[in-house]
């Protein structure tokens, strides 16, 4: 199985990518994506967030869950109170792990944005974060 | 009444007679000024290292009377008694940090400072521009603080941090060196 995982900015501006695999049933932790999925894959998930736009003031949960599909994948969200939204591309449905695994993200983006040195919806260059978020795929999905 | 230690002074003030707040607070506060710092000297880093001496220095001078009158404590007799108040008292009342004395030179002149523990660094990480993880001495405001204090008491030292674990160091060192006692001296011109 592989994930897409996309931080958005408040102003709609991508600001951490990352494509990992499983480590469950044998796999390695790197993303099984074809080629042309693998490029698909920020459209795919830009193109939900007019999706959540709508969802996200109907719905008071952070965790917004499985929010749009496209073809065999789905995309789930979650948007923080600043408006930072993490979106996830998967292929099969895990709602809870997803959750647990964006609850401690949050953490993460948490600990990065009180560094005096980043500012709000500035890209996430940190190798530490990368390090923490590949070590959450690890322990979650 | 017996003579205290240091290390009871400290810890008795810190309880019963410092008003505490927020660590994050401080921590935040401290880092904007830093982050504020590089921006408006667009990123000369050994210019922002001067100020925040500069501006420890400022702070050094006044927090040295707040220290004395808190603890009413002794004239220290040897630079040894001084580095122990320094750390045990001094940083215990204002930051609730103890950094280990460590590596004294031969003369007794020179010794070190192990910060186990920083509250000003939490959450930072230094900018990844290449440039800052060499020049950048992020905590420097306190090398200034015992710079400005010690010479109230008529110790002329230099202090400079040698090792910072945001630069990846495994420890953060600074290294505090007496350079002269300074003698009681008569204003140029006054008879």
């Amino acid at each position: 199985m592989s994930f897409y995982l996309a931080i958005i900015g408040s102003k709609d501006n991508a600001i951490y990518s990352l494509d990992f695999g499983t480590y469950r049933q044998g796999g390695d932790g790197t993303s099984k994506f074809s080629a042309d999925v693998r490029q698909l894959c920020p459209f795919i998930v830009h193109s939900s967030l007019d999706i959540i736009e709508e969802v996200q003031w109907t719905n008071s949960a952070m965790h917004l869950k499985v929010i749009d599909k496209f073809y065999n994948y789905l995309i789930s969200a979650y948007v923080t109170s600043g408006n930072i939204k993490f979106l996830l591309l998967h292929e099969t449905r895990a709602d809870e792990v997803i959750r647990q695994f964006f609850v401690d993200l949050y953490d993460l983006y948490v600990k990065t944005l009180m560094s005096p040195f980043y500012s709000v919806d500035q890209a996430i260059t940190s190798k530490v974060f990368d390090q923490r978020v590949k070590m959450l795929a690890k322990k979650y999905l | 009444m017996a003579v205290r230690t240091p290390r009871q002074i400290g810890e008795d003030v810190w309880k019963t007679r410092i008003e505490k707040v927020n660590a994050e607070l401080v921590t935040l506060t401290y880092g904007s000024v830093v982050a504020q710092l590089c921006k408006d000297f667009t990123n000369d880093y050994i210019q922002v290292n001067e100020q925040l001496d500069k501006m420890g220095y400022n702070i050094g001078i006044r927090l040295i009377e707040d220290i004395l009158a808190r603890t009413n404590s002794e004239r220290c007799r040897s630079f040894k008694d001084t580095a122990e108040m320094i750390s045990k008292v001094g940083f215990k009342i204002f930051l609730n940090i103890t950094p280990a004395i460590l590596n004294w030179s031969q003369d007794n002149k020179q010794f070190s400072l192990i910060f186990d523990d920083n509250p000003l660094s939490d959450f930072v990480e230094l900018p990844d521009d290449g440039k800052a993880i060499n020049e950048l001495w992020y905590s420097n405001i306190l090398c200034g603080v015992l710079r400005g204090a010690l010479e109230m008491v008529q110790l002329q030292v230099e202090a400079k941090f040698v090792s910072d674990v945001l630069r990846g160091d495994d420890t953060t060192e600074m290294r505090v060196t007496l350079i002269r006692v300074l003698e009681d001296e008569m204003p140029v011109g006054d008879e």
